[in-house]
């Protein structure tokens, strides 16, 4: 299976990724190839096989339901690229 | 001193031969000597590294010694370090400062040990050749025209050319073990679950793996024994107790029972590299081992289920870079979708993007059950393969990599060849097992990787089969010239 222009628009909005128009036909081909590698797994059968989403052993482990970071919101907001009374700053969102 | 190993520097500075701080300003005036033309660090944390080499001298001279005090290291920058660039060589972090140490951090900076910078690495260590970093390729020390490997290429190549005694690393499909491999380097990618992922910049959080790269599996050893350990910060860290990794060095492989599966040396692996492969295994004959024939049916199909689960997994994780809370934003966004869509699309470079549109496409409505259900069977039916292969074998071997290094830029337009590269080291990933590359030989002037992979929490025994090797071999103890350079 090949993965034609408008598939390629569609993921790049769904993973809200700008992309430009004349980098399409490369994803389209790079994505289809990649998907040739990825049918390889059809050459066998897998059912009635569980899938297997980690390889840990036992289960992890719940951690108790209780606070243990401290309020560090100078250090978290030093990286971000802009902030008002330490809060976050976007595009206005509502008219 | 510049290809020294960490034991021996162990050994020197407990005797007062040399102290931390001579030996950290002789690591940094050999980094600026060479990382111009090698290119191997993103960040060099000069006076960080002073100050920490004065405290270790006093905690020597207190007689205060742990594993690795008053040893300088590189660390991937992967690893968050408080108040220090972390760039996961994206333009994305290029200006992201961590508020806190990553777990591995931490451990290193409580051990004593020095850092003496952050390291390049392929942008969000996707990539097998240190060719996606936003700062440029790393060259391959041992030949400038090639890569080093990937995705850890910055921390082999600084140990290869002598820039540090060791490095960290991290491996999602074998991103420590190739690039060990390529550089001739010792390194292992312990089990899943063995060394904690706080702070550790996810790719695919199922997969990634930090773990030692250095000269020796003696000089692993003791860097593991630091890195490994439960931490109740991630919730897939093991509870299982950390044995002494050096204690089992010494201990004698005759008898030990060595499968070779005769996958690993189909088609695709270049002649070359199977005799040097071939011959490191006869060597272990040698050394009192048997070897046994083995199969790993379905090892063909990791690379079909690793490019769908690692990319589904990374589409989730790099879903957080949303311009907003830190990281790159774009100029000018005319509304919220406008600031989220250009910020990724302009922060991230063309793998990280290839990746995250084939993840989205993976996990998106109507393919799940093709793509990520099918992998995620697939991944069981390897993991039982090797489960089946240790019922008869105590270790598996095989090449690291089908090739030795290749030259920059020659894969570099193709993904699915680099992704083919990848072949001897996904599946090992997939099942979580520990796996290690040492180097075995040469073709064409260019380091050769031997693969040993052991079942889970086997990387005592790991370490010990290496060493035994390394005792009797002198491929670990050859070096590239840069004599020119430096």
């Amino acid at each position: 299976m090949s993965v034609d222009e408008s598939t390629v628009i569609n993921i790049a909005k769904l993973a809200h990724l700008e992309i430009s128009p004349q980098e399409i036909p490369k994803y389209a081909k790079d994505l289809s190839k990649i998907l040739e590698v990825v049918q390889t797994m059809d050459q066998i059968d897998t059912q009635g096989i569980e899938p297997m989403s980690h390889s840990l052993l036992q289960d992890s482990e719940l951690r108790a339901d209780a606070v243990t970071e401290v309020n560090n919101r100078d250090g978290l907001q030093q990286s971000a690229p802009a902030i008002a009374a330490g809060l976050y700053l976007v595009p206005q969102v509502i008219e | 001193m510049k290809y020294a190993t960490i034991a021996t520097l162990k050994a020197d500075l407990a005797a007062k031969k040399i102290s931390s701080q001579e030996l950290t300003s002789h690591y940094l005036q050999r980094i600026k000597k060479l990382n111009p033309t090698l290119n191997t660090f993103i960040s060099i944390t000069e006076e960080f590294a002073i100050n920490q080499a004065k405290q270790a001298d006093a905690m020597i001279a207190a007689g205060k010694i742990s594993h690795l005090t008053g040893i300088p290291l590189v660390q991937k920058d992967i690893f968050c370090t408080k108040g220090i660039k972390t760039t996961c060589a994206s333009k994305m972090l290029d200006n992201f400062i961590s508020p806190y140490d990553a777990h591995v951090i931490e451990k290193f900076h409580h051990d004593g040990a020095i850092m003496l910078g952050k390291v390049n690495m392929d942008e969000f260590a996707m990539g097998s050749s240190n060719e996606t970093s936003f700062y440029g390729a790393v060259k391959n020390p041992w030949n400038l025209n090639y890569i080093p490997g990937g995705s850890s290429g910055g921390s082999a190549a600084a140990v290869a050319a002598g820039l540090a005694p060791g490095a960290t690393g991290t491996d999602t499909g074998g991103s420590i073990r190739q690039p060990a491999a390529m550089c001739g380097l010792t390194g292992i990618k312990p089990t899943y679950g063995r060394v904690s992922r706080y702070g550790m910049i996810a790719y695919a959080s199922s997969l990634d793996q930090g773990g030692p790269m250095a000269h020796t599996a003696e000089d692993c050893a003791l860097m593991l024994n630091v890195m490994a350990g439960h931490d109740s910060r991630d919730s897939t860290s093991v509870k299982q107790a950390v044995p002494d990794y050096t204690a089992t060095l010494h201990d004698s492989i005759k008898g030990l029972t060595i499968g070779v599966p005769k996958e690993y040396f189909a088609e695709g692996l270049d002649p070359q590299v199977a005799k040097v492969v071939q011959d490191a295994i006869k060597e272990f004959e040698r050394l009192g081992a048997n070897i046994k024939s083995i199969s790993l049916p379905h090892n063909h199909l990791s690379i079909g289920a690793y490019y769908v689960i690692a990319p589904a997994e990374a589409s989730s994780n790099l879903a957080r870079y949303d311009g907003v809370r830190y990281g790159y934003r774009c100029d000018n966004p005319k509304d919220l979708q406008d600031l989220y869509r250009r910020s990724r699309g302009e922060g991230f470079g063309p793998e990280v993007k290839r990746r995250i549109m084939m993840g989205t496409y993976a996990l998106s409505s109507g393919y799940y059950d093709a793509y990520y259900s099918k992998a995620q069977k697939i991944r069981r039916i390897l993991s039982q393969d090797f489960q089946n292969a240790f019922a008869e074998v105590d270790v598996i071997m095989g090449p690291t990599s089908p090739t030795v290094a290749f030259k920059i830029g020659e894969k570099s337009q193709d993904p699915v060849s680099m992704y083919l590269s990848d072949i001897y080291t996904l599946a090992v990933n997939l099942a979580g097992l520990p796996g290690m590359s040492i180097p075995a030989g040469f073709v064409n002037g260019l380091p050769v990787g031997l693969q040993l992979i052991g079942n889970l929490f086997q990387e005592a025994k790991l370490l010990n089969i290496a060493h035994q090797y390394q005792q009797a071999t002198d491929w670990h103890t050859q070096h590239p010239d840069l004599e020119e350079l430096a």
